[in-house]
């Protein structure tokens, strides 16, 4: 074995033993929770990596797409609101199209005229934009009218939620293709500031447009495409089958559910580690290294840079969307005042430069050490800080605060974790090869 | 008198505020356009350190309230700014020497700089979140307003009050004070001026003799102090949460850019255009033009554009306006 497949072994060895050891100190609960949230980590790391670690992409605003995500589970597995669609549904989608309509009028507009165009985009643009509001708003009004306690919302399409994971992927793409189409051509720092951007107006949009998924009032429980604990425990078989195994049967059903999960996510993870592996290795994955190490280089063997970046902005995109569609299903509720940069694009940034950026691996194994961590730093910091604050006496200001603050160990930690890899080792635990 | 209502509400709820946001801007946009020029690279901790430097403040004003020591009509957080000024520089100085001398050293690619940045990012958000927790702090005290709406209308008859807080005037003359300060010392002194030549040209300037440790190590100290500053009057103006700060990052990135990225001047103007645009998109403009059109036409509506939670739009449309039409910002930045 060559020593890059011993690091390989040993490091995921390494990420086993502490999934494992939690499931013995711990409970295998806790264990399978940080496990399921781990395979999705590790799926919106390799959409990051493809971006970054393929193309060079500096891209900050995954925490957006994840939302889209979401937002696509909402859409596709949620019951139709029939009486909302009736009250202003048409209204509603005739104002988003005008709105389209609108834009690429002004596009349109900027593109072909010759005298006046900056007036005349301007002025497509100003009348566009009050048509727009004036078609648009009575119609939310009406939807959201509605049973606004526990709908006021358009609902969704009512088919089956494994159906959202590639829907939330494609919300997620779409998304992508018009920033991309804006912003690629951008300078890297310009691209990361319009990415941020791009992800907090995602986020003010699912938070304000109540008709869209309920903004800030959450949608919850959605369907479920795994059994329910309730369920399991009610049937005989599963009874019959958890006394086998000496289990309780209340245990027994809420690990086959996360094992249920896990096997859904582990099913996609495998399936994109095999995607992008081969896309890696193949002529166009080459072709994307070239890019990355030398733009002017490629572009003068006749490579379409910006096509190229649009399209990889993309495809990693989609996989992030993917992911947060993934997660709303676990999670069986979308809330967007959860979504937080740190978490969702930042922290997600540590996994891919911790594993090893350009190496889906290393993404992997990011993914999962770091979400481990992640999870894992509050109670290893609470032991750390009851060891130091021991010594002190009860009712002390510092001992109460020392322990009150242990729940901010995790970004400190993350941190800390990032500079030491980029200053020891800069290309991540597993090296791009 | 409808007019001068009109104008007497805008003020109030458009131009004064907006200016008062426009300087806070401003001087968090100096920061990332000085550390853009001379260090080279895009830092996204600034508003961390921004949140920092007002965590100094506050602690060092609640230290100060504690034994007595006040301002009068001022807020106490004005005695407090050196002291938090001392502590951010000498974190930022403690930052460069453990994680970007290193880069530096090894002339690695600007965005590896950005990259450790968001390590740096973390880890002050952190600190400040363990030190101060994430809760909202108020910390202004003093005088509240210098007019308050109901003296402003039984001085002037108008219908329309105009109410300017004490916050919003320190925020105005302080950041006026502290840029003629920077731009004399860019302009004039040595120092200035070598820190200037460093960022026109790095190898010429290290030929001429200009010691670039001395010049980065000036860089990360007036950062300090702009990043105190912008962010304690921020804080007074408004309140003191971390994750604001946090959040403050795209407005002042985007002042920054629209300005022209390493062109101080360009800053300014940026920060302004950001707060005008979004303060006016984000205001319901019902009563203003109530005051102007005759009755009849007067608009049902609130004549609101866009939601206030649609701030971070108003800042991101306009900076990809100015970046598709003027890629290197109004004041012709430079690119690295």
């Amino acid at each position: 074995m060559s020593s890059y497949n011993i690091r390989v072994v040993a490091l995921f060895s390494l990420v086993a033993v502490l999934f494992v050891g939690t499931g013995f100190i711990q409970s295998w609960n806790v264990a399978l929770t940080i496990f399921n949230m781990g395979l999705i980590s590790a799926i919106m790391a390799l959409g990051v990596n493809m971006q970054w670690g393929y193309a060079g992409l500096f891209n900050v605003g995954i925490m957006g797409f994840v939302a889209l995500g979401g937002l696509g589970t909402v859409l596709v597995s949620t019951p139709p609101n029939t009486e909302a669609l009736a009250a202003g549904g048409l209204r509603v989608v005739g104002g988003l199209a005008l709105g389209a309509a609108t834009v690429i009028a002004a596009i349109m507009a900027y593109r072909r005229l010759k005298t006046y165009r900056g007036w005349i985009t301007a002025a497509i643009l100003l009348v566009g934009f009050f048509v727009f509001r004036a078609v648009l708003d009575p119609g939310v009004e009406a939807v959201e009218a509605v049973n606004p306690a526990s709908a006021g919302n358009i609902g969704g399409l009512g088919l089956p939620v494994l159906l959202a994971w590639p829907v939330g992927g494609l919300l997620a793409a779409g998304a992508a293709w018009v920033i991309g189409k804006t912003a690629l051509g951008l300078r890297s720092d310009y691209l990361a500031i319009a990415t941020l951007g791009i992800a907090e107006i995602v986020i003010a949009i699912m938070k304000n447009e109540d008709w869209l998924a309920r903004g800030v009032k959450n949608v919850i429980g959605l369907p479920r495409p795994v059994p329910y604990e309730i369920d399991l425990q009610a049937s005989s078989g599963f009874r019959n089958f958890a006394t086998g195994l000496d289990a309780d049967p209340v245990t027994a059903s809420t690990i086959a559910v996360k094992l249920a999960y896990a096997g859904l996510f582990g099913v996609v993870l495998l399936l994109l580690i095999w995607l992008t592996q081969a896309a890696l290795a193949s002529p166009w994955g080459r072709m994307m290294r070239a890019i990355r190490d030398n733009e002017v280089a490629a572009e003068a063997m006749g490579k379409d840079v910006t096509a190229r970046h649009l399209q990889i902005f993309i495809l990693g995109s989609a996989v992030v969307g993917l992911a947060g569609a993934m997660m709303t299903t676990l999670d069986g509720q979308l809330t967007p005042g959860t979504y937080q940069p740190l978490r969702y694009t930042f922290l997600i940034w540590v996994m891919v430069i911790v594993g090893g950026s350009g190496n889906n691996w290393g993404s992997v194994l990011g993914g999962f050490l770091i979400w481990w961590l992640w999870v894992q730093v509050e109670p290893l910091g609470a032991l750390l800080m009851e060891g130091v604050t021991a010594g002190m006496a009860d009712g002390f200001w510092l001992k109460g605060h020392l322990l009150a603050s242990v729940a901010h160990m995790r970004l400190l930690t993350m941190g800390v974790i990032l500079l030491l890899v980029l200053r020891f080792s800069p290309k991540g635990l597993l090296p791009e090869r | 008198m409808e007019p001068l209502n009109a104008l007497v509400s805008l003020a109030n709820f458009v131009l004064i505020p907006a200016t008062a946001y426009g300087a806070q801007l401003a001087l968090g946009a100096l920061g990332v356009t000085l550390i853009y020029g001379i260090l080279r690279f895009s830092n996204f901790a600034h508003g961390d350190t921004m949140a920092f430097g007002t965590m100094a403040v506050i602690l060092t004003t609640w230290g100060f309230q504690a034994i007595g020591i006040s301002a009068g009509p001022l807020p106490t957080a004005l005695l407090a700014l050196p002291i938090g000024i001392a502590v951010t520089g000498l974190l930022l100085l403690g930052t460069d020497r453990v994680v970007y001398k290193f880069y530096r050293t090894k002339k690695a690619v600007p965005v590896t700089f950005v990259i450790a940045s968001l390590g740096v990012m973390f880890v002050m958000n952190g600190l400040v979140r363990f030190i101060i927790g994430p809760d909202d702090q108020l910390f202004s005290d003093g005088a509240r307003f210098l007019i308050t709406a109901g003296d402003f209308k039984r001085m002037t008859g108008l219908d329309e009050g105009m109410a300017i807080k004490t916050t919003q005037v320190i925020t105005v003359v302080v950041a006026v004070i502290v840029v003629a300060i920077l731009f004399w010392f860019l302009n004039r002194t040595r120092t200035g001026k070598s820190m200037r030549a460093y960022s026109d040209n790095e190898d010429l300037a290290l030929l001429s003799g200009i010691n670039p440790e001395r010049v980065v190590m000036y860089t990360w100290l007036i950062v300090a102090a702009l990043a105190t500053i912008a962010g304690t009057l921020y804080g007074l103006d408004k309140s003191f949460k971390p994750f604001t700060y946090f959040q403050l990052l795209l407005p002042i990135f985007a002042s920054a850019i629209v300005g022209g990225l390493g062109s101080p001047v360009g800053a300014i103007a940026g920060g302004f255009l950001i707060a005008f645009a979004e303060v006016t998109i984000t205001y319901p403009l019902k009563k203003v033009l109530g005051y102007l059109m005759p009755e009849a036409l007067e608009p049902d509506g609130l004549i609101q554009l866009l939601s206030t939670d649609y701030k971070f739009a108003v800042s991101f449309v306009i900076l990809i306006i100015v970046l598709l039409f003027r890629p290197t910002g109004l004041f012709a930045g430079k690119s690295v």
